[in-house]
């Protein structure tokens, strides 16, 4: 990624950044603008489609019945997967889910893990043997940078927007019934990333940003404005001081990503 | 988790295993441990025990990876399947691929990537026995493992966990506690740079447990910075003695 035009793109971003500006015209501290549609699957029981500036994220949760785990027998199960399809970017690749991939996945699937998103004893149907269990698929259409904040919002408003059957128990067999009633949500958190370029610190970069920045870090921010996710990535270091400065934008941001989600 | 588990620590704010709130698990550090790797370190922490070994700066394989300007780092996490309770298959876990890439990330700035363009250093890390807080030690013994192949490194990379149990922030969980505790915060640190390589999350903080909680990770990485050192040297003083044999 080290390419000549990517070291040309540094210096004039960097010149940029020292002015306090973005090449796409935004402060240091800005987000681009967040577009959400909802339910545009309608065979999915959620769905959510999510514009981040010009990167696109679509989310899609099944729900299906299954086995809880052991060690949590009352509790549904959540598994949060993530594609990054060819489509998006000239970049990916077909194929087997890359470290990428599994990265967004684990990061967006612990941001809704850690701020307990869903009542999960709502999702028990019959303890230690039968429970719901959500899939919520991250479908990357067009990557423009900051995939995780994206897909984190976009996951959000799928699992808003998802309906679980109606069922009842007769003689011990599970019957699906008409109607549905919406998953139990609890909480609503905020994912915000950060990245560092030269030692300045920027609020959701776009993709040459991101190609050029040295580190990113990504906090998930729940409504009581605690941090229950961290994750820190790329090549590049953070100072403490950065961490703590760090941490401080990404409840700030969260606070008014919230307030302009109506969440 | 509704239900009541039993305290992790007493009125005396000492733990399950008998530590307190700012205590590291006992360390053991190994430099020089295999024969045929460049270089290798093995680490027990608390009941962890790590094998890492390093290879290279060498030929890339296959050679089309290999970058014109810079050396790669590749890292592989690795978990035995009898490191834990339930066997673990041998396939490597999505938690295995992602650790593995933090681990890469959170060591390439100790290197000196553009000293070495077309040339990669592979690092193998194997858990032989998993008891919580498995990344960062396996951080700890993979720096020294580069270390110990001569690989020259701006500093050592050490990391060590942070975490909240029973409402105290405690440092250096282990299994018990990362499972039924509140939040864990494992950081990757170069003391003499004083730069955060590795900060991953889960959990729930406020902003103070937070700050508080990465200063307790941080102190316990500077006090395990100097069993690093130390075990480097003794590696050294070995080969010293047999040289004048």
């Amino acid at each position: 990624m080290s390419s000549l035009v990517t070291r040309v793109r540094l210096k004039q971003i960097e010149q940029f950044i020292e002015k306090g500006k973005r090449l796409d015209e935004r402060g240091l501290r800005d987000t681009r603008e967040i577009k959400i549609e909802q339910g545009l699957i309608e065979k999915a029981e959620g769905s959510a489609r999510v514009l981040l500036g010009k990167t696109q994220v679509l989310v899609g949760v099944k729900v299906e019945t299954g086995e809880p785990f052991p060690d949590t027998p009352n509790e549904g199960v959540l598994t949060v997967n993530a594609e990054l399809v060819p489509i998006a970017s000239p970049n990916f690749e077909a194929g087997p889910p890359n470290e990428d991939s599994i990265e967004l996945a684990r990061v967006v699937d612990r941001g809704i893990r850690e701020s307990k998103v869903i009542d999960n004893e709502k999702l028990c149907i019959e303890p230690g043997k039968k429970v719901f269990v959500v899939f919520v698929d991250v479908y990357v259409l067009n990557h423009d940078g900051n995939l995780i904040d994206a897909s984190a919002i976009a996951a959000m408003a799928a699992l808003l927007n998802t309906k679980m059957p109606n069922y009842e128990i007769k003689d011990g067999e599970l019957k699906i019934k008409q109607g549905y009633t919406p998953l139990p949500v609890k909480s609503h958190p905020v994912t915000v990333t950060i990245g560092k370029i030269n030692g300045s610190l920027i609020v959701d970069p776009g993709l040459e940003e991101e190609q050029v920045m040295d580190s990113r870090i990504s906090m998930a921010i729940n409504e009581e404005g605690h941090i229950c996710a961290v994750q820190k990535g790329g090549s590049g270091y953070f100072t403490p001081q950065q961490i703590l400065e760090a941490s401080k934008i990404a409840q700030e941001k969260a606070v008014e990503i919230r307030k302009k989600l109506n969440w | 988790m509704s239900e009541k588990h039993e305290k992790l620590i007493d009125k005396k704010g000492i733990r399950l295993d008998g530590r307190k709130a700012d205590e590291l698990r006992p360390l053991k550090l190994q430099v020089g441990v295999l024969s045929h790797a460049d270089g290798s370190a093995y680490i027990e922490h608390g009941k962890n025990k790590i094998l890492a070994a390093a290879f290279g700066p060498r030929e890339m394989h296959p050679k089309h990876l290999s970058l014109p300007d810079r050396m790669v780092l590749r890292c592989r996490y690795h978990m035995a399947p009898f490191s834990v309770q339930e066997r673990k298959s041998p396939a490597p876990s999505r938690r295995e691929i992602e650790l593995s890439k933090v681990i890469k990330e959170c060591l390439e700035p100790a290197l000196f990537l553009e000293l070495y363009p077309r040339t990669g250093v592979d690092v193998f890390v194997e858990v032989l026995q998993a008891d919580g807080g498995t990344r960062c030690a396996s951080i700890t013994a993979a720096a020294l493992a580069i270390a110990d192949a001569g690989v020259p490194m701006r500093d050592l990379v050490v990391a060590c966990a942070a975490g909240k149990v029973d409402d105290t922030v405690v440092l250096d969980l282990y299994d018990a506690e990362d499972k039924l505790g509140a939040a864990d915060l494992p950081v990757a640190y170069m003391p003499n740079l004083n730069a955060v390589t590795l900060l991953q999350m889960d959990g729930n903080l406020t902003t103070e447990e937070f700050e508080k909680a990465l200063n307790m990770a941080m102190d316990g990485c500077k006090k395990i910075y100097e069993m690093q050192k130390e075990a480097l040297k003794t590696k050294y003083m070995v080969v010293k003695e047999e040289a004048e044999e």
